[in-house]
């Protein structure tokens, strides 16, 4: 018996403040402005997109002591723009990255929930974490939290937060105006959360939104962030989106879900995809190559090397070979605010795996970086494009993809013209929106706040 | 000092729940059912932005509305339960043009970063309409939402303890705002360059760490998000008596007060005054807005009768710490007039019932004050500030 088929998920991450993103490019927007925003939305919505994903950062970038200015800086707050986008926009799921480290449960409940209410149900938090005091400083707490500490934080912020939004059932509200009664229950509200990293109580002040909770996103690739994700999250943000890696991921955390009482179906894996498209498929190729190298300047190819060389080489040639000198394995980063360089583990064996491929190879630091960087995930003509990723979703290396454009704010408009509707024709991804709400798109259950409440009061 | 721009008086209205009456939700026009939605904010902005008002507040707070000053209560014969005011304002933007959007932020529990870009980014979706209005929260049960600090219980604001520990929180919202304000400038104008050239998107020397530091928290900055568009989004603040008539005056574009005859408000402009004086903002522009809350008919039996209704409703007859007045919009026109004598330069009324009150306003007392010249008959500018009459300030880090 054959497998029916997967429906496929699709998202569109704003490019921004990513080092995928190609500023330099003629067609490149602002990546700040309203109409930038309201124009990927709409273009995601257009192509029934089930939502539109916002990372974020507290501090701007630093590498050797200074704000790193060779790839996009700045972007808005989080919630107000998606707020702003509730407006511009009438299906299309709102997904934004917040922080449980540097900000306190009350206060971001009470976002996500007026978020939901104002978009009609089409909110999502992506769970992320951070303990560096770099980022701290910007904040009241300062660099308060161990590292190892973040997960045990995200999970009790997690926790607190759906207490709050369960304490309200969603039936509170007669507002009956002969009777004068406006609620019918005058403890709607309550809480009391007695925790290691919270200890608060009260009343919290807004009312059951249309999904109940916000959808959760989690994004961390550890070993706790793969059990958070299995514990408490309805999606995972990941980044494996090779065929191989993506299948070992998608195994790995959908096992995990039984010790939840979780069914595989409850978690969607959604890993980040960057993609190229051309008329044929050797004209993609060569479209890809043209932009890696927008990517990857002589000037990023440096700078990319001190991730893993942590010091300063900007007196290297970018087109000449690849330091003679080790890595400094020291304690302090030369690159601040950015998850990246914790990806090389070992440095020295990560230089002297470089030095090796640069040598058999010719290739020049700048060569270097663009070989060894990610490829974009989806490069062949729209009819490639399609099936790749549909061959992907149905051999279970993913759910759907978070795509990345490579251009703001139009980098998604060939996408969402030419291969959404190869995958519609595949029978594969929605022709229309079939529900009002983020959970509809994407097949969740809507949470239940009086068995939410069973279990605080048990 | 005064300021110049092209309406004679200005005119905001505060957006709180169904009205500042506790019983306007019962009222027929009053929509309660849709307070949750986006659609009721969106119609009453709009409403607003139809009879060409200035800006709108809108109410917030960490807790759930009270009929005690202080204190939580457990009524459920008044409306419980609000919506983040800044979501509020952004959801709102894409659906205005002209309009000024002033949320309302509580500097108490709140992160300074987080505020600064967020109201910066409601100007970035206005694009330049943005304001707020700081206040600070003097309640236990609004601490213990956050669990960082606690603060001690006090039964009003007129003994030594409280005057002590308000006095502290408005030492600590002035700090906030400070830090709100610096985080603006964290960017120049110019700042993003785009050099294809060099491969510089930034120019990072006008990027500026503000470095604050103080008793409450430190930031270092600079913002996350680029300088908004009017340089300086609003900032405004209630104040009812001298301590945050110095935040006001040291701070703020906006003043509100709640002076109840004409000599109350010119005591009140004259002490905001000479603190701006002695705060050496003299030479600034400061505008000083009365609150007053309306119920208002063309007929004032009917706006007396309708007050008293909603008395009887509420059980009580309705208190205020502004002045309310009970009439006709060519009565309201009156005092309007006789009160901007006084060094006020506009007014921020409280429609009682946002259903009736508010397209009074706009359909009645506004037409009345265009008649006499003393209202705008078209928006003159594209930004807040410029509906002020408030200049694009020069950025406080940018070489001169």
């Amino acid at each position: 018996m054959t497998k029916p088929l997967k429906q496929i998920h699709l998202a569109a991450h704003f490019p921004g403040v990513n080092n995928t993103t190609v500023w330099s490019d003629p067609r490149a927007g602002s990546h700040i402005e309203f109409a930038s925003f309201a124009h990927f939305a709409r273009t995601a919505e257009r192509a029934k997109f089930d939502f539109l994903f916002l990372a974020e950062g507290l501090r701007l970038r630093e590498q050797g002591g200074q704000i790193y200015d060779l790839d996009v800086v700045g972007r808005p707050d989080t919630f107000t723009v998606l707020a702003a986008l509730a407006a511009v926009t009438d299906r299309l799921g709102l997904t934004g990255t917040i922080n449980s480290t540097f900000n306190e449960p009350y206060e971001v409940a009470r976002q996500f929930a007026s978020l939901d209410h104002l978009s009609g149900g089409r909110s999502a938090w992506n769970v992320v974490t951070s303990w560096d005091a770099f980022t701290g400083e910007n904040f009241r707490r300062g660099g308060f939290l161990p590292q190892e500490e973040r997960y045990s934080r995200a999970r009790e912020f997690l926790a607190t937060a759906n207490e709050l939004f369960d304490s309200w059932r969603g039936d509170e509200i007669v507002a009956d105006p002969v009777t004068g009664t406006f609620l019918s229950d005058a403890k709607a509200g309550a809480f009391v959360h007695r925790g290691r990293h919270f200890d608060i109580h009260g009343r919290f002040d807004v009312p059951r939104s249309p999904q109940g909770r916000p959808v959760i996103f989690q994004a961390g690739d550890s070993e706790e962030g793969r059990e958070f994700a299995a514990a408490d999250a309805d999606a995972i943000f990941s980044r494996h989106a090779t065929l191989k890696e993506g299948q070992a991921f998608h195994r790995d955390v959908k096992r995990r879900l039984a010790k939840y009482g979780r069914r595989p179906d409850e978690l969607l894996i959604l890993p980040a995809a960057t993609f190229v498209l051309g008329d044929t498929d050797a004209e993609a190729e060569e479209q890809a190559r043209e932009v890696r190298r927008q990517q990857v300047s002589g000037a990023t190819a440096l700078k990319h090397l001190e991730f893993v060389w942590n010091r300063d080489l900007s007196s290297y040639d970018p087109d000449g070979p690849l330091p003679d000198i080790d890595p400094d394995v020291g304690e302090e980063h030369i690159a601040r605010g950015r998850a990246q360089v914790r990806m090389y583990r070992d440095p020295l064996a990560t230089a002297r795996e470089w030095r090796a491929l640069a040598e058999a190879n010719n290739w020049s630091i700048r060569d270097l970086v663009i070989h060894t960087g990610n490829r974009q995930t989806f490069v062949g003509s729209p009819a490639t494009v399609a099936r790749t990723i549909d061959d992907f979703v149905q051999a279970d290396a993913a759910d759907g993809f978070i795509l990345v454009p490579h251009i703001t704010p139009t980098g998604l408009d060939e996408f969402a013209d030419k291969v959404v509707p190869l995958l519609q024709e595949r029978g594969v991804f929605r022709a229309d929106y079939e529900g009002t709400t983020l959970r509809d798109h994407l097949g969740l259950a809507h949470p239940d706040a009086a068995r939410g409440n069973e279990r605080a009061a048990s | 000092m005064s300021t110049t721009s092209a309406s004679p008086l200005h005119l905001a209205v505060a957006l709180d729940g169904t009205g500042w009456h506790p019983a306007s939700w019962r009222e027929p026009v009053a929509r309660p059912r849709d307070l949750f939605t986006a659609g009721y904010w969106a119609d009453l902005v709009t409403e607003a932005e139809r009879g060409l008002l200035d800006f709108v507040t809108i109410e917030d707070g960490l807790g759930p509305q009270s009929s005690h000053l202080l204190l939580p209560d457990e009524r459920t014969d008044q409306v419980r339960g609000r919506l983040d005011a800044v979501l509020i304002a952004s959801r709102v933007a894409p659906l205005t043009r002209h309009i000024g959007l002033v949320p309302t932020v509580v500097a108490t529990h709140t992160e300074p970063f987080h505020i600064s870009k967020a109201i910066a980014t409601l100007d970035y979706v206005s694009t330049g309409r943005a304001g707020l209005r700081v206040k600070i929260s003097a309640r236990p049960d609004e601490a213990a939402h956050f669990g960082r600090r606690t603060i001690p219980r006090i039964d009003g604001y007129e003994s030594p303890a409280a005057r002590e520990l308000v006095t502290e929180l408005f030492d600590e919202a002035a700090d906030h705002v400070e830090v709100v304000r610096r985080l603006w400038d964290s960017w120049e104008d110019d700042a993003e360059i785009r050099d294809v050239a060099t491969g510089r998107f930034v120019d990072r020397d006008k990027l500026h760490y503000i470095d604050f530091q103080g008793p409450h928290f430190s930031v270092k900055g600079p913002s996350i998000t680029p300088r908004p568009p009017q340089g300086q989004p609003l900032v405004t603040a209630l104040a009812h008596w001298t301590v945050p008539y110095r935040l006001v005056a040291r701070q703020a574009d906006v003043g509100y007060v709640t002076p109840h005859d004409a000599g109350q408000a010119r005591a009140t402009v004259a002490e905001i005054r000479a603190e701006q004086e002695a705060a050496g903002r003299a030479t600034q522009p400061l505008h000083v807005f009365a609150d007053l809350v309306v119920f208002l008919d063309d007929d004032p039996a009917a706006a007396a009768a309708r007050r008293d209704r909603l008395d009887t409703a509420a059980g009580q007859p309705y208190t205020s710490d502004a002045r309310i007045f009970t009439g006709s919009p060519a009565q309201l026109a009156d005092l309007l007039e006789e009160l901007s004598g006084t060094g006020l330069t506009g007014f921020r009324l409280r429609p009682a019932v946002l259903g009736h009150d508010l397209p009074a306003i706009t359909r009645g007392l506004v037409p009345e004050l265009q008649r006499r010249g003393a209202f705008r008959r078209t928006y003159e500018a594209d930004t807040l500030r410029g509906l002020l009459g408030l200049s694009r300030p020069a950025n406080r880090y940018a070489a001169a």
